[in-house]
């Protein structure tokens, strides 16, 4: 007969009550126990539902998930490599015209006046001047025909064409060492970038879709497009580039949206 | 009633836990990261619906904006992620999956689902999985697999373009992500009914279960039912 272990629990008695009352008391004791377990079960539920109360915009709920989301900035900084290209596809499978999207509807788009309208440089450039439509119009351009991908999960392929964004720092004399590229539309939006995605090959000064000025919709005269970045980080109407070390708030990243944004 | 003193020759060893403490630590977890997974990528899935008539209401999700979702969605995979990763080389190096998920014939499955749905299926040994069991259990650690791949091809579709040409394309990756997740709340819906009809496999869940021998799958646990009875001589 094998020696009974002892018990490794120090709530459990030494001495145990005789086996027949466990015997006889069994069915009040699984009864117990099931009633509790569907009690707590019952709960458990009701906590489930409760996640669909507000808890998310709570402060100290926010403070935990936007620290994590800038966990998640470097991580994508890490994961990023400057030399991986985004697929390209052929004209033929071009959406005409683009897909319209912003913080506001398309009946609301204010169109830039290009009278007076110039490129304006700021931060860490040394050679401030304006540019005006016509000297942008004039550097060599680029075309890609990439994948347009939203937070929101849809997509679309366009065809963009403008000076590489890299072409563009290099000749005002940027310092690409900084940290930030920021885009400032005309719309009171405000999106910044890294610089090793401001310095990636399929990042361009979009001034035309499929071969014609981009239309008032979808950011005339000049736009952002980059391959590697989610398309709110794409800002339209753009008025002004400024390059710094110090990281300000853009329009989405208010709202709580990730500021890297990587694809 | 004689206190036990095991001499040395008769020192027992202690068998571990049907399930160790670290195997409920990963399951609880990972049922919690599985959950905040599920609600707030209702909520993402809700900004561009893949199927026109299917919304998921605002009182059953995890965010008030898609924003929060997001936040809640790429806080919860870290957790699910490190947790999958420990749990896969757990149940690989200690044998567990050897020992509770194979050796698995697809006769013994059709037969046993057959039970199954006449409730006639065999449970009273809780530390040997039936058929049916190890189908589930090996088809949810799959398909948890496949929504970590097909959500890292989602979130990196440049970086890890070739990820994104095993769906066919984004939207393909997306399509993938969805069916997966209805996989799993297929599955949690199983998993949790049959737990409650045989509520023993839960709080086995909680504490531990039977004790059960490391080298074979066989259990101990009608002979701890005998031991429970006073020894009268040693």
């Amino acid at each position: 007969m094998s020696v009974r272990r002892p018990s490794t629990s120090r709530f459990r008695p030494q001495v145990v009550p005789e086996r027949s009352i466990l015997t006889e008391h069994r069915a009040v004791i699984q009864d117990i126990t099931r009633r509790g377990l569907l009690r707590g079960v019952l709960s458990l539920g009701g906590l489930a539902m409760l996640t669909g109360c507000n808890v998310s915009d709570r402060s100290s709920v926010q403070r935990v998930l936007r620290s994590v989301s800038s966990f998640n900035d470097g991580v994508q900084g890490w994961l990023f490599d400057p030399d991986k290209l985004a697929p390209t596809y052929a004209a033929s499978q071009v959406v005409k015209p683009p897909r319209f999207n912003a913080y506001y509807d398309v009946e609301d788009v204010n169109p830039i006046d290009i009278s007076g309208w110039t490129l304006e440089l700021a931060g860490l450039i040394q050679d401030k001047r304006p540019w005006s439509l016509q000297q942008i119009y004039a550097l060599p351009e680029q075309e890609e025909i990439i994948k347009h991908i939203c937070v929101e999960g849809w997509d679309y392929i366009g065809q963009w064409s403008g000076p590489r964004l890299k072409d563009f720092l290099v000749r005002v004399g940027a310092d690409l060492g900084a940290k930030y590229v920021e885009f400032h539309g005309n719309d009171d939006y405000m999106e910044s970038i890294d610089m090793a995605s401001a310095l990636h090959p399929q990042t361009i000064l979009a001034t035309k879709y499929a071969g014609e000025p981009i239309g008032d919709p979808y950011g005339f005269p000049l736009r952002l497009r980059t391959a590697v970045k989610l398309g709110y980080k794409n800002p339209k109407w753009i008025r002004a580039i400024v390059v710094t070390n110090t990281y300000n708030v853009g329009f989405w990243e208010k709202q709580g949206f990730n500021w890297f944004a990587g694809l | 009633m004689t206190t036990p003193t095991p001499g040395p020759t008769q020192t027992p060893t202690v068998r571990p836990r049907m399930h160790p403490l670290v195997v409920r630590l990963m399951h609880w977890t990972n049922a919690v990261a599985m959950i905040v997974m599920i609600l707030s990528g209702w909520k993402i899935y809700n900004d561009d619906v893949l199927f026109g008539i299917l919304h998921f209401p605002d009182d059953i999700v995890l965010g008030i904006w898609a924003q929060h979702a997001l936040q809640w969605h790429f806080m919860g995979m870290w957790i699910l992620v490190i947790n999958g990763l420990v749990y896969l080389a757990y149940g690989l190096g200690s044998g567990r999956f050897r020992r509770l998920l194979i050796p698995l014939s697809p006769r013994q499955v059709l037969a046993e689902v057959a039970d199954a749905l006449r409730f006639r299926l065999e449970h009273a040994d809780l530390s040997h999985y039936n058929a049916v069991q190890k189908t589930l259990y090996i088809g949810i650690i799959l398909i948890g697999i496949l929504q970590v791949i097909s959500g890292i091809a989602i979130w990196k579709p440049v970086q890890f373009s070739s990820l994104i040409a095993l769906f066919y394309n984004f939207q393909g990756a997306r399509l993938v992500h969805f069916i997966g997740m209805s996989a799993i709340v297929l599955f949690l819906l199983v998993h949790v009914t049959l737990a409650l009809l045989v509520p023993k496999t839960l709080i086995a869940m909680l504490s531990g279960g039977p004790r059960v021998d490391t080298n074979g799958s066989h259990t101990v646990a009608a002979a701890a039912i005998h031991r429970a009875s006073p020894d009268t001589s040693p």
